[in-house]
């Protein structure tokens, strides 16, 4: 679907027409992310981490395709050749920071994103399954996230295998053989190195068939703006090219500046030295930590110490973890309000700032703190408070809270913000 | 610009060098863009060359002390196989007796061998036709119609001087760069 | 219905967490606090500036190879530098023959090309730094069951490596008093060397270098913490030797980005000059 009044695709010399007949690529980019694309006029910053998530993507494919011409996913070799190629390969060393910095680089793209999604409750109808898709797409993420970093066979790479697949084990029943199963063995061995492996390889495109469908999903309804008030007319919106693809690629160039400063100058800022000690299984480091990336959720799975009558803490643990994430799934049915944007709902507002992101700052801290009191009690705190913003708080704002008056439409918005802008 | 409204597009700038000059910024950005994605590509490419430790490993030494009249190694250089052999005073005369200028590959003993050496054939192990390893440096081996090198893969036969003699193969076996660095060490690459 | 399960679910977790909070705050608040003597007297790193330091890092390649000579001298004779071959030491401003000299003086496994029996054999470029021990049983036997570890990457496997290695070599020392009057039970167990900068104190390495131990040709200093700062600067080396060349390239990448990047906020602005957003 598009608005009637879109630009329709002219192919203007005969060997595009020629192509356009046999076959429409051309079109369909023009129709996707070029001038036959309506967007609305008021996307501010928040909106230009969709494509840099897109952009991430396609630097993990590149550097990973290219890191494992060189890799040898063997238990005896993985770590050696890691130093072979952060040694002798060309290049090799910033081919490897690259794409270690770049997964880094994509969550806090991507966490941005999710969290533009919260701000302006993008996940409402009519666009539920664009935010249900990218749900999947953060899943497989972790999953690929995970996989890679077993990879160098490290010490970390190893214990994180082994208490990961380890939540596994929480399962009543099936958890041990499950474990066992993940594993191919009892322990990470060269069997689940070289599973993760192929896993790490295939997954990224899994992740990008589903980031196709979810830009798929983006073009029925079109993309949301800050004030939430659907397009309505012409004038709400300008053609994606020229004027998105100039702002995305400001975005591009002032996002690289910060990611190759990590690669070149602080390359392992964002890692662990004790993944530069060769996996012994006989000996775990002394303050193991998953990457930075999956603190929050590491920290609500330690928040759990006590058994609920019957069922233990550690499966208790695994299920909150597995819960913070699936619990985004229902957002669309759990948000009521008819409003969409924080800005016209105070009470949302307030506690998307004042607590969600406290909230959300402290999960991230703990979850990399060693386990041992004050932090796991802190940690308890802020992952009560994530379960009720979801689950409790956002259902009752969204019931209760008086917003404020909506804009007739974009245009309007942008008028009056222009006049107060020209009024000052 | 205050009074504008906002469906008003294709307002004209009125002033010509200014467009011209914001037409400008547009191109230089684009073409950064563009000059930055070319260099990008320079170490994607660059890392399928030869790493390090696989360039290092091109220089190999052979000790020929052992090597009787007749009989010939093989060593790797470079992971191939590399055929060092001493000749026998009737190979020599062999070779020595072809009329170069009928050859496919003109080359004559002398030139094949270093000097002072001449009876010391160092060839790549490696058939100028499409790669395969010839028989004749080992023990027992078929050693052609020439009495030097045989390659079963399609049939050429090379001679005692490991000159192409008959078959698909268009060169003489690869002489390698290599030096004595004494009197019973060679050093090849 | 989503809703009313969704505040269920919400009040069963946010809510036990609460009750384990609550218990846990009761029990943390009526307990005594346990001090361990590792929490109490290790010291984090002491302060080391070295030419690799900062976005504009290089490697003082005279220094590197002062450290070169103490890991030879000292430091090899338990720890291998696996990762690193003798033809890297061609970035340290060796020459090709230099090079190769020096590998010789190495003796490293190999077979006998005759009999293929295990023999010794003196090292060529591109073989690896040899280890001392054949296995980790041999490498405990020797070291009162502590395998010294490779040192290839040790200046990345710590936090702070390179201080790391320093302050460890500088911080021998006697069990301070106060240590033995406050945790009786935590004095070193023989054939165990105090070092605060060590995690838990007490460490299976003896002190492995003592002032004047290493004399350099070009007489630089080789008192203990001159030494102790080389051989972190020859370590930093041995864990990335590609340290320079990444800073060297960063600063062209970045300063291009810069630019390119204001360059494509005028081009943004540009497009956008007509169009209220």
């Amino acid at each position: 679907m598009s608005f009637p009044w879109a630009n329709h695709y002219q192919p203007t010399n005969p060997f595009m027409r020629w192509m356009d007949e046999k076959l429409p690529l051309p079109r369909f980019v023009y129709n996707a992310i070029g001038a036959g694309y309506p967007v609305p006029r008021n996307l501010n910053y928040w909106w230009n981490f969709g494509v840099l998530a897109g952009f991430c993507l396609m630097i993990q494919i590149v550097t990973g395709i290219i890191l494992a011409m060189h890799y040898a996913p063997n238990a005896l070799v993985a770590f050696d050749s890691t130093e072979h190629i952060m040694r002798d390969v060309n290049w090799g060393w910033m081919l490897r920071y690259a794409h270690a910095n770049g997964a880094s680089a994509f969550f806090v793209v991507v966490y941005t994103h999710i969290f533009r999604g919260f701000l302006f409750s993008s996940y409402k109808a009519p666009r539920e399954m664009i935010w249900l898709l990218g749900v999947v797409i953060f899943l497989l993420m972790m999953a690929t996230a995970f996989m890679g970093y077993v990879l160098p066979w490290g010490q970390m790479s190893f214990w994180g295998a082994k208490v990961i697949t380890g939540l596994f084990g929480a399962i009543p029943l099936v958890g041990e053989p499950l474990q066992i199963w993940l594993l191919g063995g009892f322990a990470p061995d060269n069997a689940a190195l070289n599973r993760f492996f192929s896993l790490h390889f295939l997954l990224p495109f899994v992740i990008l068939g589903v980031v196709i469908l979810h830009i798929w999903a983006l073009h029925i309804p079109g993309s949301s703006n800050p004030t939430g008030v659907e397009v309505k007319q012409e004038s709400d919106t300008v053609p994606f090219h020229p004027y998105y693809t100039a702002k995305d690629g400001f975005g591009l160039a002032a996002f690289l500046v910060i990611y190759t400063a990590f690669v070149f100058f602080m390359p392992n800022a964002l890692g662990h030295p004790d993944n530069y000690i060769p996996a012994n299984p006989l000996s775990t480091p002394a303050h193991i930590v998953p990457e930075w990336y999956f603190w929050p959720f590491y920290a609500i799975l330690r928040a759990f110490t006590f058994d609920f009558f019957f069922v233990p803490a550690k499966l208790l643990g695994v299920l909150a973890m597995f819960a913070a994430i699936l619990v985004w799934f229902f957002l669309p049915w759990l948000d009521t309000s008819p409003v969409r944007s924080a800005r016209y709902r105070p009470m949302l507002r307030k506690f998307i700032w004042f607590g969600f992101v406290p909230c959300m700052a402290a999960l991230f801290y703990l979850g990399g703190a060693p386990a041992e009191e004050p932090y796991v009690m802190f940690s308890q705190l802020a992952a009560a408070y994530y379960f009720a913003h979801f689950l409790i708080i956002l259902p009752i704002v969204s019931m209760i809270e008086k917003t404020k008056p909506l804009p007739n439409s974009i245009t309007e918005a942008v008028l009056a913000k222009n006049g107060a802008a020209a009024a000052e | 610009m205050a009074e504008a409204t906002i469906d008003n597009t294709a307002v004209a700038d009125g002033d010509e060098g200014g467009v011209r000059r914001r037409d400008f910024i547009e191109i230089a950005a684009v073409s950064f863009g563009g000059v930055g994605a070319l260099a990008t590509l320079y170490p994607l490419i660059s890392q399928m060359a030869p790493s390090k430790d696989v360039l290092a490993e091109s220089s190999t030494e052979v000790d020929i002390s052992a090597i009787q009249p007749g009989q010939a190694v093989k060593a790797v250089f470079r992971k191939q196989p590399l055929f060092v052999r001493r000749l026998t005073e009737k190979e020599i005369a062999e070779a020595n007796a072809v009329d170069v200028s009928t050859l496919r590959d003109p080359a004559t003993l002398t030139e094949m061998t270093k000097e002072g050496h001449e009876d010391m054939l160092i060839t790549m192990g490696v058939c100028t036709h499409l790669g395969c390893v010839p028989l004749g440096a080992g023990e027992g081996e078929v050693k052609g119609e020439f009495g030097g090198y045989f390659c079963p893969c399609h049939g050429s036969h090379y001679d005692t001087a490991a000159r192409i003699r008959k078959g698909p193969a268009p060169l003489n076996l690869q002489v390698p760069e290599y030096e004595y660095t004494s009197e019973t060490t060679v050093k090849v690459g | 219905m989503v809703r009313l399960i969704g505040i269920l679910v919400g009040i069963f977790f946010s809510g036990w967490l609460l009750v384990t909070l609550a218990v846990g705050f009761f029990t943390w608040a009526s307990e005594p606090k346990v001090e361990t003597a590792e929490h109490v007297f290790h010291e984090h790193p002491k302060a080391l500036h070295l030419a690799s330091d900062g976005p504009f890092g290089h490697f003082d390649l005279q220094q590197v190879q002062r450290g070169y000579k103490v890991y030879k001298e000292v430091c090899s004779a338990c720890h291998s530098l696996r990762h690193v071959a003798f033809r890297d030491l061609e970035q340290l401003g060796y020459t090709e023959a230099q090079v190769k000299a020096e590998a010789a003086t190495w003796m490293v496994p190999g077979i006998d090309p005759v009999t293929g029996e295990d023999t010794m054999r003196a090292a060529l470029p591109t073989d690896y730094f040899p280890k001392p021990y054949p296995n980790d049983v041999a490498a405990r036997a020797a070291n009162n069951n502590a395998i010294p570890p490779d040192l290839s990457l040790m200046a990345k496997a710590r936090h702070n490596g390179d201080a790391y290695v320093y302050s460890l070599l500088t911080g021998y020392q006697d069990q301070p008093a106060e240590l033995l009057a406050e945790f009786p039970e935590a004095k070193t167990p023989d054939g165990l060397h105090y070092n605060p900068y060590f995690p838990n104190l007490n460490l299976a390495m003896a002190q492995p270098l003592v002032d004047g131990q290493v004399d350099f040709d070009d007489g630089s200093p080789n008192d203990l913490d001159s030494m102790s700062q080389d051989v972190a600067a020859f370590l930093v080396w041995t864990a990335e030797p590609t340290l320079a060349k990444r800073h060297a390239t960063g600063w062209p990448v970045v300063l291009f980005l810069l630019i390119a990047t204001v360059l494509a906020y005028l081009a943004y602005r540009n497009v956008w000059r007509n169009e209220k957003h």
